[in-house]
């Protein structure tokens, strides 16, 4: 079962937040098909924000097809990210770039910067 | 339009015949179903509003209902904490719970109360005059949900709690509310604790309505920007404004385009609140789709 953290001072909606946490984990691998999400009681009593939040975020992952709601019973992962897992080739090439990176005397926060602007050459407009 | 838990038209409390009312032509309305926060500096009147609501007074003008009704008609359907959080110090905790379970028979919940007791650690033999302030505020908490109420009215519910038994509580009490449908009501002082719980917030200042609206809209009313002092912030409403060197600071009501040079953010509640706290004189906003009622 995902656990969610909330960061009050990201400047970042605490629904977006879930939301985010929740694609993230289901990029990992860490839910998958048939999982079933915490309920929002679960979730406002570990981490004290307002259930409405939750339903928000609910609301917008079963927009987006990823999770459905059944009543009585939960809300429960739909389908997958479609994305690497940790043991796939894109991730091998992105950890030798990496290697590649520092070698070439990068630091984090230049690789960062590098790596967010290739991201918004290509990915522009797209829906995060 | 959602069902409504509590409005006011005109409301005012006046204690004695001299000096300033405590609350002055209020008008708002709270819906069901949500977590409202009740905001404002000492003496604003936050106090007096609660236990209006709750019942214990009676307002000196206007009307206030509570679930449709008067508040005293509905008073077995609202929970209420007072700021003092009056208990019997010679009880144990255990009495106390059964005290509870007497005086609201249908409608208590022994689960509910004894778990937020033993959240807190609690011991049941223990006498309510050996607790520590917290350790007082969990019981108080435990009464009201107990209780299983419709309406949560608490009074600064948080002041003598230490960061993680305020986390916890919040949570049980958003749990409740999660699970219940429960509307919570609650006045605050520490406001970054608010953010993210509350869904609806309402701003007093001298007994009177400041700001009173679904949070979500109210931030998305206003802007943070920052820009040159010597530009001109018109036609837009301005609510705070500082300059400090050549830049300036303010937080505006936007009405129309903006000035593209500013950097601008929505605020956050935090921020929304400390600048109307700061400019006692900016313009009542009100949100909560009610009409102004003739005063």
């Amino acid at each position: 079962m995902i656990e969610y953290r909330i960061d009050r001072r990201s400047g970042v909606a605490t629904y977006v937040q879930i939301v985010q946490q929740t694609k993230q984990a289901l990029r990992l691998g860490l839910l998958e098909p048939g999982d079933k999400l915490p309920t929002a009681r679960e979730v406002v009593e570990a981490t004290a924000i307002n259930p409405n939040t939750v339903l928000k975020a609910y609301r917008e992952l079963e927009r987006e097809g990823l999770v459905e709601a059944r009543r009585g019973l939960g809300t429960f992962v739909r389908r997958g990210l479609n994305t690497a897992p940790a043991d796939s080739p894109l991730r091998a090439e992105l950890d030798a770039w990496a290697v590649r990176a520092r070698e070439a005397g990068l630091d984090r926060d230049d690789v960062d910067a590098l790596f967010t602007s290739v991201l918004d050459t290509h990915f522009k407009g797209d829906p995060s | 339009m959602t069902e409504t838990a509590i409005e006011a038209a005109g409301l005012g409390m006046r204690f004695g015949r001299r000096g300033k009312p405590a609350l002055d032509g209020c008008a708002f309305r709270i819906p069901a179903g949500g977590v409202c926060a009740v905001v404002g500096p000492n003496g604003a009147g936050k106090s007096t509003l609660l236990s209006l609501a709750a019942g214990l007074t009676r307002p000196t003008a206007g009307a206030l209902t509570v679930l449709g009704r008067s508040p005293a008609e509905v008073r077995a359907r609202v929970g209420y904490v007072a700021q003092d959080k009056p208990l019997y110090p010679q009880l144990t905790v255990a009495e106390t719970l059964r005290w509870g379970r007497e005086l609201n028979p249908g409608r208590w919940d022994d689960k509910v109360a004894e778990r937020t007791v033993a959240e807190g650690d609690l011991d049941p033999e223990g006498k309510i005059r050996t607790l520590s302030g917290g350790q007082r505020t969990r019981v108080a908490l435990a009464l009201a949900l107990g209780k299983r109420p419709e309406l949560l009215l608490l009074d600064e519910p948080m002041a003598d709690l230490d960061p993680l038994a305020r986390h916890q509580l919040t949570g049980t009490l958003m749990a409740d509310a999660a699970e219940h449908g429960t509307t919570v009501v609650m006045s605050s002082h520490v406001v970054a604790e608010l953010e993210g719980s509350c869904d609806h917030l309402l701003l007093l200042g001298a007994g009177r309505v400041r700001l009173a609206g679904p949070l979500d809209d109210l931030l998305a009313a206003h802007r943070l920007v920052t820009g040159r002092a010597d530009a001109s912030l018109d036609p837009h409403t301005v609510v705070e404004a500082r300059t400090t060197g050549r830049g300036l600071t303010a937080l505006i009501r936007p009405e129309g385009p903006r000035d593209p040079a500013w950097q601008e953010t929505v605020p956050t509640l935090e921020e929304l609140v400390l600048a109307h706290l700061r400019a006692p004189q900016a313009p009542v906003l009100r949100l909560d789709d009610v009409q102004e009622a003739a005063v």
